[in-house]
Protein backbone atom coordinates (compact mmCIF):
# COMPACT_ATOMS: atom_id res chain seq x y z
CA UNK A 1 0.00 0.00 0.00
CA UNK A 2 0.89 3.26 -0.66
CA UNK A 3 1.76 5.67 2.12
CA UNK A 4 0.54 9.45 2.61
CA UNK A 5 -0.22 11.11 5.67
CA UNK A 6 -3.36 11.67 5.10
CA UNK A 7 -4.15 7.78 4.38
CA UNK A 8 -7.65 6.84 4.84
CA UNK A 9 -6.68 3.80 6.67
CA UNK A 10 -4.26 5.74 9.19
CA UNK A 11 -8.11 7.62 9.80
CA UNK A 12 -9.92 4.59 10.18
CA UNK A 13 -7.19 3.00 13.56
CA UNK A 14 -7.19 6.70 14.98
CA UNK A 15 -10.78 6.24 14.54
CA UNK A 16 -11.09 2.91 16.17
CA UNK A 17 -8.61 4.61 19.46
CA UNK A 18 -10.52 7.80 19.87
CA UNK A 19 -13.85 6.05 20.09
CA UNK A 20 -12.21 3.67 22.98
CA UNK A 21 -11.33 6.87 24.39
CA UNK A 22 -15.23 8.43 24.34
CA UNK A 23 -16.34 4.94 25.96
CA UNK A 24 -13.90 5.67 28.88
CA UNK A 25 -15.22 8.69 29.43
CA UNK A 26 -19.15 7.82 28.75
CA UNK A 27 -18.26 4.74 31.26
CA UNK A 28 -17.01 6.87 33.77
CA UNK A 29 -19.66 9.71 33.68
CA UNK A 30 -22.61 6.94 33.82
CA UNK A 31 -20.77 5.67 36.92
CA UNK A 32 -20.03 8.71 38.82
CA UNK A 33 -23.71 9.99 37.87
CA UNK A 34 -25.37 6.55 39.83
CA UNK A 35 -22.90 6.90 42.29
CA UNK A 36 -24.25 10.64 43.32
CA UNK A 37 -27.75 9.57 42.78
CA UNK A 38 -26.73 6.65 45.04
CA UNK A 39 -25.28 9.23 47.87
CA UNK A 40 -28.43 11.21 48.14
CA UNK A 41 -26.76 14.26 45.23
CA UNK A 42 -29.82 16.06 42.78
CA UNK A 43 -30.16 15.03 39.12
CA UNK A 44 -30.23 18.47 38.90
CA UNK A 45 -27.05 19.34 40.64
CA UNK A 46 -25.39 16.88 38.51
CA UNK A 47 -26.46 18.37 35.22
CA UNK A 48 -25.77 22.02 35.97
CA UNK A 49 -21.90 20.28 36.88
CA UNK A 50 -22.03 18.54 33.45
CA UNK A 51 -23.51 21.57 31.60
CA UNK A 52 -20.30 24.23 33.11
CA UNK A 53 -18.12 21.64 32.48
CA UNK A 54 -18.97 21.00 28.76
CA UNK A 55 -19.63 24.86 28.11
CA UNK A 56 -15.92 25.62 30.33
CA UNK A 57 -14.24 23.54 28.25
CA UNK A 58 -15.68 24.92 24.45
CA UNK A 59 -12.72 27.69 24.50
CA UNK A 60 -9.54 25.53 25.47
CA UNK A 61 -10.95 22.40 22.91
CA UNK A 62 -11.43 25.27 20.21
CA UNK A 63 -7.39 25.99 20.87
CA UNK A 64 -6.14 22.20 20.66
CA UNK A 65 -8.13 22.61 16.93
CA UNK A 66 -5.50 24.90 16.31
CA UNK A 67 -2.94 22.94 17.78
CA UNK A 68 -3.79 19.99 15.63
CA UNK A 69 -3.88 22.28 12.27
CA UNK A 70 -0.32 23.31 13.45
CA UNK A 71 1.40 20.07 13.51
CA UNK A 72 -1.03 18.53 10.53
CA UNK A 73 1.70 20.30 8.12
CA UNK A 74 4.30 18.24 8.59
CA UNK A 75 2.43 15.28 10.14
CA UNK A 76 -0.79 15.02 8.43
CA UNK A 77 -4.44 15.47 10.23
CA UNK A 78 -4.83 11.74 11.77
CA UNK A 79 -1.88 11.42 14.27
CA UNK A 80 -1.83 14.97 15.51
CA UNK A 81 -5.61 14.41 15.88
CA UNK A 82 -4.42 11.00 17.72
CA UNK A 83 -2.13 12.99 19.75
CA UNK A 84 -3.97 15.93 20.94
CA UNK A 85 -7.04 13.34 21.62
CA UNK A 86 -5.26 10.69 23.95
CA UNK A 87 -2.51 12.30 26.63
CA UNK A 88 -1.03 14.75 24.96
CA UNK A 89 -0.74 18.58 24.25
CA UNK A 90 0.86 20.76 21.68
CA UNK A 91 4.16 21.81 23.46
CA UNK A 92 4.84 18.32 24.12
CA UNK A 93 3.73 16.59 20.89
CA UNK A 94 5.55 19.03 19.05
CA UNK A 95 9.21 18.51 21.15
CA UNK A 96 9.00 14.88 20.71
CA UNK A 97 7.99 14.47 17.16
CA UNK A 98 10.77 17.90 16.29
CA UNK A 99 13.31 15.27 17.99
CA UNK A 100 12.25 12.02 16.20
CA UNK A 101 12.74 14.06 12.88
CA UNK A 102 15.54 15.77 13.92
CA UNK A 103 17.52 12.20 15.10
CA UNK A 104 16.74 11.36 11.06
CA UNK A 105 17.99 14.07 9.78
CA UNK A 106 14.88 16.20 9.16
CA UNK A 107 13.39 19.34 10.62
CA UNK A 108 9.87 19.74 11.38
CA UNK A 109 8.10 23.11 9.55
CA UNK A 110 10.42 21.80 6.52
CA UNK A 111 8.94 18.65 6.24
CA UNK A 112 7.45 18.02 2.01
CA UNK A 113 6.41 14.09 2.43
CA UNK A 114 7.02 11.72 5.09
CA UNK A 115 8.14 7.92 4.19
CA UNK A 116 6.25 5.34 6.02
CA UNK A 117 9.23 4.37 8.00
CA UNK A 118 9.79 7.98 9.20
CA UNK A 119 6.21 8.50 10.14
CA UNK A 120 6.28 5.21 12.07
CA UNK A 121 9.79 6.53 13.71
CA UNK A 122 8.05 9.78 14.95
CA UNK A 123 4.65 8.16 15.93
CA UNK A 124 6.92 5.67 18.38
CA UNK A 125 8.72 8.44 20.10
CA UNK A 126 5.75 10.32 20.34
CA UNK A 127 4.26 7.07 22.01
CA UNK A 128 6.56 5.75 24.12
CA UNK A 129 7.86 9.12 25.65
CA UNK A 130 4.05 10.22 26.59
CA UNK A 131 3.04 7.04 27.97
CA UNK A 132 4.25 7.08 31.78
CA UNK A 133 1.23 8.31 33.31
CA UNK A 134 -1.30 6.10 31.07
CA UNK A 135 0.82 2.88 33.47
CA UNK A 136 2.02 4.53 36.24
CA UNK A 137 -1.70 5.44 37.93
CA UNK A 138 -3.03 2.15 37.64
CA UNK A 139 -0.05 1.30 39.78
CA UNK A 140 -0.32 3.92 42.30
CA UNK A 141 -3.16 5.99 42.31
CA UNK A 142 -5.60 3.98 45.01
CA UNK A 143 -2.12 3.79 47.14
CA UNK A 144 -2.04 7.61 46.77
CA UNK A 145 -5.83 8.14 47.27
CA UNK A 146 -5.63 5.11 50.42
CA UNK A 147 -3.06 7.85 51.93
CA UNK A 148 -5.50 10.78 51.42
CA UNK A 149 -8.31 8.82 53.20
CA UNK A 150 -6.04 7.78 56.10
CA UNK A 151 -4.70 11.73 56.14
CA UNK A 152 -8.42 12.82 56.67
CA UNK A 153 -9.28 10.42 58.87
CA UNK A 154 -6.20 11.34 61.14
CA UNK A 155 -6.53 14.59 61.24
CA UNK A 156 -9.73 16.65 58.90
CA UNK A 157 -9.07 20.03 59.37
CA UNK A 158 -5.05 19.15 58.16
CA UNK A 159 -6.45 17.27 55.28
CA UNK A 160 -8.65 20.01 53.97
CA UNK A 161 -5.70 22.55 54.24
CA UNK A 162 -3.03 19.42 52.63
CA UNK A 163 -6.03 19.88 49.23
CA UNK A 164 -6.40 23.77 49.40
CA UNK A 165 -2.55 23.81 49.38
CA UNK A 166 -2.70 21.67 46.82
CA UNK A 167 -4.69 23.77 44.53
CA UNK A 168 -2.98 27.00 45.23
CA UNK A 169 0.50 25.72 44.37
CA UNK A 170 -0.58 24.64 41.60
CA UNK A 171 -2.47 27.83 40.78
CA UNK A 172 0.97 29.79 42.02
CA UNK A 173 2.84 28.35 39.22
CA UNK A 174 0.41 29.32 36.43
CA UNK A 175 -0.03 32.86 38.27
CA UNK A 176 4.07 33.17 37.89
CA UNK A 177 4.44 32.03 34.43
CA UNK A 178 1.84 34.28 33.33
CA UNK A 179 4.66 37.32 34.54
CA UNK A 180 7.72 35.47 33.09
CA UNK A 181 8.09 38.24 30.20
CA UNK A 182 7.53 40.89 32.68
CA UNK A 183 11.61 42.01 32.77
CA UNK A 184 11.57 42.56 28.87
CA UNK A 185 9.93 45.67 30.20
CA UNK A 186 13.31 46.83 31.20
CA UNK A 187 14.53 46.56 27.31
CA UNK A 188 12.08 48.88 26.56
CA UNK A 189 8.93 46.29 25.30
CA UNK A 190 5.49 46.26 26.59
CA UNK A 191 4.90 42.65 24.98
CA UNK A 192 5.77 41.18 28.58
CA UNK A 193 2.80 42.81 29.93
CA UNK A 194 0.13 41.42 27.66
CA UNK A 195 -0.49 38.15 29.59
CA UNK A 196 -0.83 40.35 32.71
CA UNK A 197 -2.92 42.47 31.22
CA UNK A 198 -5.36 39.53 30.10
CA UNK A 199 -5.15 37.65 33.27
CA UNK A 200 -6.33 40.62 34.95
CA UNK A 201 -9.05 41.39 33.00
CA UNK A 202 -10.22 37.78 33.52
CA UNK A 203 -10.07 38.36 37.37
CA UNK A 204 -11.83 41.35 36.95
CA UNK A 205 -14.59 39.40 35.20
CA UNK A 206 -14.95 37.18 37.51
CA UNK A 207 -14.90 39.40 40.83
CA UNK A 208 -17.91 41.48 38.82
CA UNK A 209 -20.18 37.99 38.37
CA UNK A 210 -18.93 37.57 41.96
CA UNK A 211 -20.92 40.82 43.03
CA UNK A 212 -23.81 40.43 40.84
CA UNK A 213 -24.31 37.22 42.22
CA UNK A 214 -24.40 39.05 45.47
CA UNK A 215 -26.50 41.72 44.46
CA UNK A 216 -29.01 39.70 42.35
CA UNK A 217 -28.80 36.76 44.38
CA UNK A 218 -28.99 34.50 40.73
CA UNK A 219 -26.62 31.22 41.29
CA UNK A 220 -26.64 30.51 37.83
CA UNK A 221 -24.14 33.32 37.16
CA UNK A 222 -21.67 32.07 39.00
CA UNK A 223 -22.06 28.19 36.89
CA UNK A 224 -20.92 30.53 33.82
CA UNK A 225 -18.90 33.01 35.70
CA UNK A 226 -15.26 31.17 34.57
CA UNK A 227 -16.01 30.69 30.90
CA UNK A 228 -17.06 34.12 30.43
CA UNK A 229 -14.36 35.15 32.29
CA UNK A 230 -11.59 32.56 29.82
CA UNK A 231 -13.70 34.44 27.03
CA UNK A 232 -13.27 37.96 28.39
CA UNK A 233 -9.72 37.61 28.98
CA UNK A 234 -8.84 35.86 25.47
CA UNK A 235 -10.78 38.79 23.88
CA UNK A 236 -9.24 41.47 25.72
CA UNK A 237 -5.84 40.17 24.47
CA UNK A 238 -6.45 41.03 20.84
CA UNK A 239 -6.81 44.87 21.61
CA UNK A 240 -4.30 44.01 24.55
CA UNK A 241 -1.51 43.00 22.04
CA UNK A 242 -2.15 45.74 19.68
CA UNK A 243 -1.80 48.04 22.22
CA UNK A 244 1.49 46.50 23.68
CA UNK A 245 2.85 44.78 21.37
CA UNK B 1 -13.71 10.26 51.52
CA UNK B 2 -15.16 6.71 52.76
CA UNK B 3 -13.12 3.70 51.71
CA UNK B 4 -16.14 2.46 50.19
CA UNK B 5 -17.49 -0.67 47.67
CA UNK B 6 -17.51 2.27 44.61
CA UNK B 7 -13.77 3.53 45.37
CA UNK B 8 -13.14 0.20 45.30
CA UNK B 9 -14.66 -0.58 42.27
CA UNK B 10 -13.24 2.54 40.33
CA UNK B 11 -9.82 1.66 40.78
CA UNK B 12 -10.92 -2.05 38.98
CA UNK B 13 -12.11 -0.51 35.96
CA UNK B 14 -9.44 2.15 36.17
CA UNK B 15 -6.77 -0.30 36.24
CA UNK B 16 -8.65 -2.05 33.44
CA UNK B 17 -9.65 0.76 30.70
CA UNK B 18 -5.99 2.51 31.28
CA UNK B 19 -3.91 -0.67 30.64
CA UNK B 20 -6.41 -1.37 27.51
CA UNK B 21 -5.54 2.01 26.27
CA UNK B 22 -1.92 1.46 26.35
CA UNK B 23 -2.53 -1.49 24.17
CA UNK B 24 -4.33 0.24 21.77
CA UNK B 25 -1.84 3.33 21.71
CA UNK B 26 1.32 0.75 21.45
CA UNK B 27 -0.47 -1.26 18.66
CA UNK B 28 -1.28 1.94 16.53
CA UNK B 29 2.61 2.79 15.17
CA UNK B 30 3.02 -0.90 15.45
CA UNK B 31 -0.43 -1.48 12.73
CA UNK B 32 1.33 1.19 10.58
CA UNK B 33 4.41 -0.70 10.24
CA UNK B 34 2.55 -3.85 9.30
CA UNK B 35 -0.03 -2.37 6.82
CA UNK B 36 2.66 -0.17 4.87
CA UNK B 37 5.45 -3.12 5.37
CA UNK B 38 7.52 -0.28 6.71
CA UNK B 39 10.09 -0.46 9.76
CA UNK B 40 11.46 2.59 12.27
CA UNK B 41 14.45 3.77 10.84
CA UNK B 42 16.61 2.63 14.30
CA UNK B 43 18.87 5.76 14.84
CA UNK B 44 15.80 8.13 14.09
CA UNK B 45 13.86 6.22 16.70
CA UNK B 46 17.12 5.81 19.62
CA UNK B 47 17.93 9.47 19.35
CA UNK B 48 14.68 10.85 19.37
CA UNK B 49 13.94 8.84 22.27
CA UNK B 50 16.98 10.06 24.02
CA UNK B 51 16.30 13.42 23.53
CA UNK B 52 12.51 13.09 24.41
CA UNK B 53 11.63 10.38 26.64
CA UNK B 54 14.14 10.90 29.87
CA UNK B 55 12.32 14.40 30.25
CA UNK B 56 9.32 13.47 29.59
CA UNK B 57 9.08 9.97 31.93
CA UNK B 58 10.93 12.07 34.99
CA UNK B 59 7.88 14.95 34.22
CA UNK B 60 5.29 12.30 33.88
CA UNK B 61 6.49 10.59 37.13
CA UNK B 62 6.32 13.65 38.64
CA UNK B 63 2.54 14.73 37.91
CA UNK B 64 1.15 11.55 38.54
CA UNK B 65 2.22 12.25 42.28
CA UNK B 66 0.97 15.65 42.12
CA UNK B 67 -2.16 15.83 40.25
CA UNK B 68 -3.78 12.23 41.29
CA UNK B 69 -5.00 14.19 45.02
CA UNK B 70 -6.27 16.71 43.05
CA UNK B 71 -7.95 14.85 40.66
CA UNK B 72 -9.62 12.08 42.58
CA UNK B 73 -9.78 8.62 41.47
CA UNK B 74 -11.82 8.64 38.35
CA UNK B 75 -10.62 11.89 37.50
CA UNK B 76 -7.13 10.80 37.58
CA UNK B 77 -7.66 7.52 35.59
CA UNK B 78 -9.56 9.63 32.58
CA UNK B 79 -7.61 12.55 32.25
CA UNK B 80 -4.10 10.89 32.36
CA UNK B 81 -5.76 8.95 28.91
CA UNK B 82 -6.95 12.17 27.82
CA UNK B 83 -4.48 14.72 28.85
CA UNK B 84 -4.17 18.67 28.55
CA UNK B 85 -4.20 18.27 32.89
CA UNK B 86 -3.05 21.63 33.63
CA UNK B 87 -4.81 23.77 31.01
CA UNK B 88 -8.34 22.11 31.04
CA UNK B 89 -8.84 19.07 32.85
CA UNK B 90 -7.68 20.32 36.08
CA UNK B 91 -9.18 23.84 36.14
CA UNK B 92 -12.57 22.22 34.87
CA UNK B 93 -12.54 20.07 38.07
CA UNK B 94 -12.05 22.73 40.78
CA UNK B 95 -14.24 24.59 39.13
CA UNK B 96 -16.83 21.96 39.20
CA UNK B 97 -15.61 21.72 42.78
CA UNK B 98 -16.34 25.03 43.47
CA UNK B 99 -19.91 25.18 41.84
CA UNK B 100 -20.85 22.44 44.05
CA UNK B 101 -19.29 24.03 47.07
CA UNK B 102 -18.02 20.55 47.88
CA UNK B 103 -14.56 19.35 49.15
CA UNK B 104 -12.12 17.41 46.76
CA UNK B 105 -11.39 14.58 49.05
CA UNK B 106 -15.07 13.92 49.54
CA UNK B 107 -17.60 11.47 48.14
CA UNK B 108 -19.42 14.26 46.58
CA UNK B 109 -16.36 15.59 45.21
CA UNK B 110 -15.07 12.39 43.85
CA UNK B 111 -18.46 12.27 41.89
CA UNK B 112 -18.12 15.88 40.96
CA UNK B 113 -14.46 15.73 39.90
CA UNK B 114 -15.20 12.58 37.82
CA UNK B 115 -18.43 14.23 36.20
CA UNK B 116 -16.39 17.06 35.13
CA UNK B 117 -13.58 15.48 33.38
CA UNK B 118 -15.45 13.04 31.54
CA UNK B 119 -17.37 15.55 30.52
CA UNK B 120 -14.78 17.77 29.62
CA UNK B 121 -13.22 14.98 27.61
CA UNK B 122 -16.35 14.05 25.83
CA UNK B 123 -16.81 17.57 24.30
CA UNK B 124 -13.00 18.21 23.84
CA UNK B 125 -13.02 15.09 21.85
CA UNK B 126 -16.02 16.19 19.74
CA UNK B 127 -14.91 19.52 19.47
CA UNK B 128 -11.63 18.10 17.92
CA UNK B 129 -13.35 15.34 15.84
CA UNK B 130 -15.58 17.84 14.15
CA UNK B 131 -12.41 20.72 13.68
CA UNK B 132 -10.87 17.38 11.55
CA UNK B 133 -13.67 16.79 9.72
CA UNK B 134 -14.23 21.11 8.82
CA UNK B 135 -10.63 20.92 9.01
CA UNK B 136 -10.13 22.90 5.60
CA UNK B 137 -13.02 25.49 5.94
CA UNK B 138 -12.01 26.16 9.24
CA UNK B 139 -8.24 26.44 9.43
CA UNK B 140 -8.37 30.09 7.73
CA UNK B 141 -10.98 31.43 10.17
CA UNK B 142 -8.93 29.59 13.24
CA UNK B 143 -5.62 30.67 12.14
CA UNK B 144 -7.06 34.14 11.24
CA UNK B 145 -3.67 36.81 12.50
CA UNK B 146 -6.78 38.59 14.47
CA UNK B 147 -7.32 35.80 16.81
CA UNK B 148 -4.28 34.75 16.81
CA UNK B 149 -3.45 36.81 20.36
CA UNK B 150 -6.47 35.09 21.69
CA UNK B 151 -5.84 31.94 21.73
CA UNK B 152 -1.96 32.59 22.32
CA UNK B 153 -3.68 33.81 25.79
CA UNK B 154 -5.71 31.13 27.14
CA UNK B 155 -3.67 31.07 30.48
CA UNK B 156 -3.07 34.14 31.59
CA UNK B 157 -6.97 34.58 30.92
CA UNK B 158 -8.08 30.83 32.48
CA UNK B 159 -5.53 31.21 35.51
CA UNK B 160 -6.89 35.30 36.06
CA UNK B 161 -10.69 33.84 36.64
CA UNK B 162 -9.71 30.18 38.25
CA UNK B 163 -6.56 32.24 40.61
CA UNK B 164 -8.93 35.29 42.08
CA UNK B 165 -10.98 33.10 43.42
CA UNK B 166 -9.10 30.37 45.13
CA UNK B 167 -6.25 32.93 46.05
CA UNK B 168 -9.31 35.05 47.83
CA UNK B 169 -10.47 32.37 49.74
CA UNK B 170 -6.93 30.75 50.42
CA UNK B 171 -4.90 34.07 50.56
CA UNK B 172 -2.90 33.12 54.10
CA UNK B 173 -2.15 29.99 51.94
CA UNK B 174 -1.17 31.99 48.69
CA UNK B 175 0.80 34.71 49.93
CA UNK B 176 4.23 32.54 50.12
CA UNK B 177 3.67 30.24 46.87
CA UNK B 178 2.52 33.13 44.75
CA UNK B 179 5.27 35.50 46.02
CA UNK B 180 7.73 33.10 45.09
CA UNK B 181 6.13 31.83 42.02
CA UNK B 182 6.60 35.25 41.02
CA UNK B 183 10.14 36.31 41.93
CA UNK B 184 11.47 32.64 40.01
CA UNK B 185 9.54 33.34 37.12
CA UNK B 186 10.25 37.33 36.37
CA UNK B 187 14.18 36.84 37.66
CA UNK B 188 14.89 33.54 35.97
CA UNK B 189 14.67 33.78 32.00
CA UNK B 190 14.28 29.91 31.78
CA UNK B 191 11.26 30.01 33.19
CA UNK B 192 8.92 30.27 30.51
CA UNK B 193 5.77 28.56 29.21
CA UNK B 194 7.94 25.54 28.45
CA UNK B 195 8.97 25.09 31.92
CA UNK B 196 5.78 25.83 33.89
CA UNK B 197 5.06 22.13 33.97
CA UNK B 198 7.83 21.38 36.05
CA UNK B 199 7.55 24.63 38.66
CA UNK B 200 3.76 23.04 39.23
CA UNK B 201 5.19 20.01 40.97
CA UNK B 202 8.00 22.43 42.86
CA UNK B 203 5.14 25.04 43.63
CA UNK B 204 2.84 22.70 45.35
CA UNK B 205 5.45 21.22 47.59
CA UNK B 206 6.79 24.65 48.33
CA UNK B 207 3.06 25.63 49.12
CA UNK B 208 2.52 22.14 51.34
CA UNK B 209 5.54 23.10 53.40
CA UNK B 210 4.48 26.55 54.11
CA UNK B 211 1.18 25.37 54.82
CA UNK B 212 2.34 22.40 57.18
CA UNK B 213 4.24 25.24 58.93
CA UNK B 214 1.09 27.28 59.12
CA UNK B 215 -0.76 24.65 60.46
CA UNK B 216 1.26 23.62 63.09
CA UNK B 217 2.15 26.99 64.95
CA UNK B 218 -1.95 27.83 64.74
CA UNK B 219 -2.03 30.57 61.91
CA UNK B 220 -4.35 28.43 59.94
Amino acid sequence: MTFDVNSPILFVLVGIIIAAVLAQSVFFLVKAWKRGKEIGMEPKKLRRIATTAAVFTIAPAVAIVISVIALAKDLGVALPWLRLSVIGSLSYETIAASNAANGMGLKLGEISALTASQYVTITLVMTISILVGIWLVPVVCKKLQSGMINLEKRDKKWADIFSASMFIGMIAAFVGYVFCDVSTIFEGSTAGLIPVAVMAVSALVMLISGALVKIFKARWISDYALPVSLIAGMASAIPITSWLA
Amino acid sequence: MKNTNYSEKIHTWGRAWNLSMMVLLILFPIAIAIIFGAAPDLQGLLLGLLYTAPMYWAVGFIEVFTYIPMLGAGGSYLSFVTGNISNLKLPCALNALEQADVKANSDEGEVVSTIAIAVSSIVTTAIIILGVLLITPLTPILEAPVLAPAFAQILPALFGGLGVVFVSRNWKIAIAPVSLMLVLFIFIPALNAGTVGIMVPVSVIFTLIISRIMYKRGML
